[in-house]
């Protein structure tokens, strides 16, 4: 079944591709047969991931028709954003993509800096860095397990959630919470990064390419493992673009494109890295890119601990940082300044600005404008996961009702960061 | 590539491995793993070495908290009913758990360190009234008492503030 047969042609004429439909529409013929049974799949199915509904089309065993619904998890985080000042909001930031945290983080708290003008200092941004991939290794490893998981390979869940705990004590260990941290603060770092932990994390780096070994040799080419994903959920490069995805659903579709080195921000210019890329389009090569991306990860942790510089971690700017805790008590006017941002919050200059990263799902946007005020007055959020959605219709071209669990799977949504 | 007879068996290999490793499960409410020193759980409020709070009523956590989850009445100090050293005390103080996200900012906005998150994480109750801590709970030592890392290696020196205060 073809989804949009009669479709120009990306990259010739118009830059901007015909959209492409989000929703499988079941054919004429067979509604009319009178065979189709409509199923709804969720909202509280244990592998959509959250609360994603599908309502699907059944055919006997194959998927003729399918639509996504969301918004079963909205809490409004954008709204509630905008009634806080900007340096409460970093809080919720976080919570937006419970998986990625550390990503949605960075890329508010780059956002508001931006607008600020404000110069980090290298420590701070190498360190957040660091805990971005660490980041980014925890996310990968929760797909791993619970997409496994789904597919029948129970012990795959086990082993991913060993290291995924000893990721998060990590982020316990430097920011006192294993998620959530708040732990990027506009102008750089909450507080120093303690001595202790960079024997931990040299440990951590030594573990974790010997775990992605065993994960591999638990499924790489497991025979069962390459039935459920090869040659499933096919999602060419032109309808990956097309519908505008991002990170390993687009590497896995075979276009090179990563914003860590097309458009480097924090210190990723300076970081040896490769980013991996399949061509096949399926479930199998999205899994390859992210298994690659976690050794690709794990690389760049070492690299920015072994050259982790020195010096203040975070910026010395009185008007919109804290003030250190112990001229509280010796200077007066650094009491007015923590008064005055703790209580009215500080202001940012007027302005927009869209700032990107990305986040283990993709192209993770923050749009941010502000009036002036201590609050910001429009904060949005481009959500990789939302995107990804949109795709799940043109990976169910042909599949079966099982196969639907793996193509979900793949895509890796967070309904979190889907209904924000 | 086809997979191989022997790639099957490859995945057995690393369970039976298993079998000979120490298991990483921790057998919880007998165990308590030490949590890190920066571990932000249960609040606290302090006092002097002479026994008066040293929270003052100035309401800066409840302006700071992202949550909106502290209340705070401060009422005048008088020479028969001394409480705090400065003008005013807290009359009442109050955490909501059940709203608090723990993101410390409590912590950091009080200029006189009287409040600081502990790290007692078993705060469950059977009722949400019984989440609302009053001063007088968060004045007390906790009952249950967790283990914690080491302190000079996992937290950063002891800033000029906690010597000096």
């Amino acid at each position: 079944m073809a989804i949009a047969p009669e479709r120009p042609k990306i990259y010739e004429g118009t830059r901007i591709p015909a959209p492409i439909p989000s929703v499988l529409e079941v054919r004429e013929d067979l509604r009319s047969s009178d065979d189709v049974l409509t199923v709804n799949f969720g909202p509280n199915h244990p592998s959509t991931h959250g609360v994603l509904r599908l309502v699907v089309d059944l055919h006997g065993e194959d998927v003729v028709g399918l639509a996504a619904v969301v918004g079963y998890l909205h809490t409004g985080f954008e709204k509630s954003m905008e009634q806080k000042s900007w340096w409460k909001a970093i809080t919720y930031a976080p919570r937006i993509d419970y998986l990625s945290f550390q990503a949605n983080e960075l890329v508010f708290v780059l956002a508001v800096e931006k607008l600020l003008a404000i110069e980090v200092p290298s420590r701070a941004t190498w360190m957040r860095m660091l805990l971005s991939e660490l980041n980014r290794i925890h996310s990968h490893l929760v797909w791993l397990g619970t997409a496994a998981l789904e597919l029948g390979a129970i012990s795959m869940f086990w082993y991913c959630f060993r290291e995924r705990d000893r990721i998060l004590d990590l982020f316990e260990l430097v920011a006192g919470f294993r998620m959530h941290t708040r732990y990027f603060q506009v102008g750089g770092l909450a507080e120093d990064v303690p001595a202790g932990f960079w024997d931990e994390c040299a440990k951590f780096v030594e573990v974790m390419p010997k775990a992605v070994d065993e994960y591999e040799a638990l499924v790489d080419r497991n025979e069962i493992w390459l039935e459920r994903t090869q040659g499933i959920g096919l999602l060419s490069a032109d309808d990956a673009i097309a519908l505008g995805q991002s990170g390993p659903v687009l590497r896995g579709s075979g276009i090179d494109w990563d914003l860590r080195r097309a458009e480097p921000y924090l210190a990723y210019d300076q970081v040896d890295f490769r980013v991996p890329v399949y061509d096949e389009g399926d479930v199998y090569a999205r899994y390859r890119v992210r298994m690659e991306e976690m050794r690709e990860s794990v690389k760049i942790v070492e690299q920015a601990m072994r050259r982790m510089p020195g010096g203040p971690w975070i910026a010395d700017d009185r008007k919109v940082v804290l003030p250190p805790r112990e001229e509280l008590h010796t200077s007066m006017e650094s009491l007015i300044h923590h008064f005055k941002i703790v209580t009215e919050g500080f202001r940012v200059p007027e302005g927009e600005v869209y700032v990107t990263v990305e986040s283990p799902r993709g192209e993770l946007g923050c749009y941010v404008v502000s009036d002036g005020g201590p609050k910001p007055w429009r904060v949005k959020f481009r959500a990789p996961s939302f995107v990804a959605l949109e795709a799940t219709a043109t990976c169910m071209r042909d599949a079966l009702v099982a196969d639907m669990i793996a193509i979900v799977g793949s895509l890796d949504t967070v309904m979190g960061e889907v209904d924000r | 590539m086809s997979p191989q007879p022997l790639d099957s068996v490859k995945g057995f290999a690393v369970t039976f491995r298993q079998l000979f490793k120490k298991p990483i499960t921790q057998q919880y409410p007998e165990y308590k793993r030490p949590v890190y020193p920066r571990f932000r759980g249960r609040h606290r409020l302090h006092r002097h070495e002479n026994g008066l709070e040293k929270c003052v009523g100035c309401s800066l956590c409840a302006a700071a908290c992202p949550a909106d989850c502290i209340r705070v009445v401060a009422e005048e100090n008088t020479p028969d009913n001394r409480v705090s050293p400065g003008e005013r005390y807290a009359r009442i103080y109050e955490i909501n758990m059940s709203r608090c996200i723990f993101c410390g900012y409590c912590e950091l906005a009080c200029p006189f360190d009287a409040i600081t998150l502990g790290n007692e994480y078993e705060i469950s109750e059977y009722s949400r009234d019984d989440l609302i801590y009053t001063k007088d709970m968060l004045l007390a030592e906790p009952i249950k008492k967790v283990p914690v890392a080491d302190r000079d290696l996992y937290d950063t020196p002891i800033p000029y503030y906690q010597d000096h205060s």
